[in-house]
């Protein structure tokens, strides 16, 4: 390809997986060459039948090739940047779909009556619900975004709520430290409200839908996911929503737990993060605490499992929606997703963000060692959040930036500033090629990855954006503020 | 009329009559007989002074009943408190209430009707000698053209005077001002902020041109400090204040933030 020009003008380039494995021959390149080129070359080269996207980088994820090889490769230091040397070039399949950015706001919903402090979508997409200081749970109609249900119940601010994964059902929580569940359409309250708490339930969320009356379980008939709820009162309690009791409480935290994942790995592990500045991990079939991750000076704050995407979204593929009318269907679809998913990212990791301004990334699996610390932050790390395809790491700060790292080994990558107040959110669409971020300074902007820069800003709240989601199939997103007002954000 | 207390007296030597108390329930409970039989009878202003006292006896004893009413009820319902904030900004302390809701549509809506919904509506109008001082110039001091203002004022940074040929005004430095105290209305709280500029003197367009600062006047602060932003999502580095003392007596502005 493009020989010719001085020696000066070629490179030897290697192409290596995501892995780090190398892949193909070595091959003779012009510093012209631009990204289209490689991936045409890189397509051929693999002989994939289908033409795939790819994103390149150089040198350990740090540099993304976005224009020419020239342009990336004069960005290079030292001795990677010796042209003597054979350039290795790491190439990441991307999502085959693409999601539209945002850019504009097709409905401001009004109805809450106080600040909106949590939005969710469905798995499927089809339906949105909002938790608000007004002590309600909404659910909106996407189709023609409009108010949907009104679930009232608690006696306090809703604070967070969560949609099980078979998209039925939505689990709300709040100051009243209650625990009730909704179901969709008419938000009609399923069961008894699950008391049991004694402070404020500050995160819920539901067992993955693969797990679900597996083999090992007790009830393996079981065809309702669990629920487990992490409070203020330092507990963990795990809920059956059938029978409204407590299956188990988990106590061991000596403050607040702030937030808890359900991992999707077969053991089906509880992970919980506190302001006793661990990380605990738990088994919730008999209640022992397997493992306890140490290392944030201050509070714990947020968690993040790169298998997350995959685990809320459940059996739903946005590209080809369908039903699932027998339990078992259901279920083998979200196993088979997740088996993808976690394939795709290499393993379950999980990343906990904290009030000593640092991250830790953690592989609880194999060990009780962090992978990495990652530092970098001015200020409090309030929200993380791992892209779908688990390559990177975004990471919202009261420092008024977005970091991004590498999703495998927790490199720093860039930097996004352009809020003038603390970022609060942070979501990745679909397509991990964009994220959203909503902050205290009433805007709601949306990111290029690839590029690292602003794509769109979208204002339009009169108030702190306190809560964002992206839909599972990236047609919409959705941000509820201080100003009682859920907007709605299409392309 | 009686010397000393000679019932009081007389009762704790004694003791009371053995009816007395039977008597004193008994004279109560016809008390209201008594008073209708006197507002049926008077007449003229008389009954219209008895029934409004009645009146005012029986509102205030209905008043007070329901109070007893509502002490006795037990208070079921919670109030839920207002101004919900997210599980995670929880007991966060440093979380500022400085944010406040910056209405710009409002403001702007307030701006072209060219009317200010401002703290002090009404000031007292101040006359021509009350303000200025006369200033004799002239080798006989018989020029009486020049005015030194008295009132305090805000000159610019770049400011130069003018040479004494035409130099109307004069503002004395010992009245210049360069800060001023603004209270923001929501949040109680005082901050000392640099004057940017004099917006408006309602006494007239005159000292508003001077920068002549009086009550009342409006005033534009720095407020970058504050950390307020735009609904777009800028930072908002000045804003209006009106002055709410008289700086030329107390030898400080104090100013409201008009929000």
């Amino acid at each position: 390809m493009m020989a010719g020009e001085g020696s000066s003008d070629q490179l030897i380039v290697q192409f290596v997986d995501p892995d780090g494995a190398a892949n193909g021959p070595q091959v003779d390149l012009s510093m012209e060459t631009t990204k289209d080129q490689l991936e045409q070359l890189l397509n051929e080269l693999l002989s994939n039948e289908e033409k795939q996207p790819y994103s390149f980088t150089l040198d350990d994820n740090t540099v993304e090739i976005s224009t020419t090889l020239r342009e990336s490769f004069a960005q290079l230091k030292g001795h990677a940047g010796s042209s003597e040397r054979v350039l290795r070039i790491t190439y990441h399949p991307l999502a085959a779909f693409r999601v539209r950015p945002v850019t504009r706001c097709t409905a401001s919903l009004e109805g809450h009556t106080e600040a909106v402090l949590c939005v969710s979508f469905s798995p499927d997409g089809r339906s949105l619900a909002s938790g608000s200081g007004d002590t309600t749970v909404r659910l909106w109609d996407l189709a023609t975004e409009l108010p949907g249900a009104t679930c009232k119940g608690h006696t306090n601010w809703v604070l967070c709520v969560a949609w099980s994964p078979d998209a039925t059902k939505v689990a709300s929580a709040g100051m009243d430290h209650s625990v009730r569940v909704w179901e969709r359409p008419k938000g009609t309250p399923v069961g008894v409200p699950l008391r049991g708490h004694s402070g404020p339930v500050t995160c819920v969320v539901w067992e993955p839908l693969h797990l679900v009356g597996r083999s090992s379980d007790t009830d393996a008939s079981r065809t309702v996911p669990r629920l487990a709820s992490a409070s203020k009162d330092c507990t963990i309690r795990v809920w059956d929503i059938v029978l409204g009791t407590t299956l188990i409480c988990l106590s061991g935290h000596s403050a607040a737990v702030t937030q808890i994942r359900w991992s999707g790995e077969s053991e089906g592990l509880v992970y919980s993060a506190s302001r006793d500045r661990s990380v605990k991990v738990w088994n919730p079939d008999n209640g022992k605490m397997t493992k306890e991750l140490k290392g944030h000076a201050h509070w714990v704050n947020t968690l993040a499992l790169n298998t997350e995407h995959v685990l809320r979204s459940g059996p739903f593929d946005p590209q080809n929606p369908q039903s699932f009318s027998p339990f078992d269907a259901m279920r083998s679809a979200a196993q088979s997703r997740y088996d993808e998913g976690v394939k795709a990212c290499g393993g379950e990791r999980l990343l906990s963000g904290s009030d000593d301004f640092t991250m830790f990334l953690w592989q609880p699996g194999e060990s009780r060692k962090p992978i990495c610390r990652m530092t970098g932050h001015q200020k409090v790390v309030n929200h993380v959040s791992f892209s779908p395809d688990g390559r990177f790491i975004a990471s919202a700060s009261f420092d008024k930036s977005i970091r991004l790292w590498d999703g495998k080994t927790g490199k720093f990558i860039a930097t996004l500033r352009g809020h003038v107040g603390d970022v609060y959110q942070v979501c990745w669409s679909a397509d991990s090629r964009m994220l959203v971020s909503g902050s205290k300074d009433s805007t709601v902007k949306v990111w290029d990855i690839l590029k690292r820069k602003l794509r769109e800003d979208l204002p339009g709240h009169a108030d702190e954006v306190y809560a964002v989601d992206w839909s599972p199939d990236g047609a919409r997103v959705a941000s509820g503020s201080k100003d009682r007002i859920l907007k709605i954000w299409r392309h | 009329m009686p010397q000393n207390e000679y019932i009081e007296q007389h009762r704790k030597r004694f003791g009371y009559r053995l009816d007395h108390f039977e008597k004193k329930r008994k004279k109560e409970g016809r008390e209201p007989h008594k008073k209708s039989q006197i507002a049926q009878r008077l007449r003229d202003i008389k009954a219209k002074l008895y029934n409004r006292k009645r009146y005012a006896e029986k509102v205030q004893m209905k008043k007070t009943l329901k109070m007893h009413e509502e002490k006795d009820a037990k208070q079921k319902e919670e109030k839920v408190p207002e101004g919900a904030i997210p599980a995670y900004l929880l007991d966060r302390e440093n979380i500022s209430r400085t944010k406040v809701l910056s209405n710009m549509i409002k403001q702007k809506r307030k701006e072209k009707a060219g009317k200010w919904q401002v703290p002090i509506p009404k000031v007292k109008a101040l006359s021509e000698d009350e303000m200025f001082k006369i200033m004799r110039s002239g080798k006989r001091k018989k020029k009486m053209w020049k005015r030194v203002i008295n009132k305090a004022c805000y000159v610019g940074e770049e400011f130069t005077r003018k040479p004494p040929k035409y130099e109307r005004y004069i503002r004395p430095s010992g009245l210049r001002y360069k800060k001023a105290h603004v209270t923001h209305p929501d949040l109680k709280t005082t901050f000392q902020l640099d004057i940017v500029g004099v917006k408006k003197n309602p006494q007239s367009h005159l000292y508003t041109s001077l920068g002549v600062i009086t009550k009342g006047a409006i005033i534009e602060v720095n407020v970058s400090d504050l950390g307020l932003v735009t609904q777009t999502g800028k930072v908002v580095w000045a804003k209006y204040a009106q002055v709410t003392n008289n700086p030329e007596l107390d030898g400080c502005i104090n100013a409201v933030l008009l929000v």
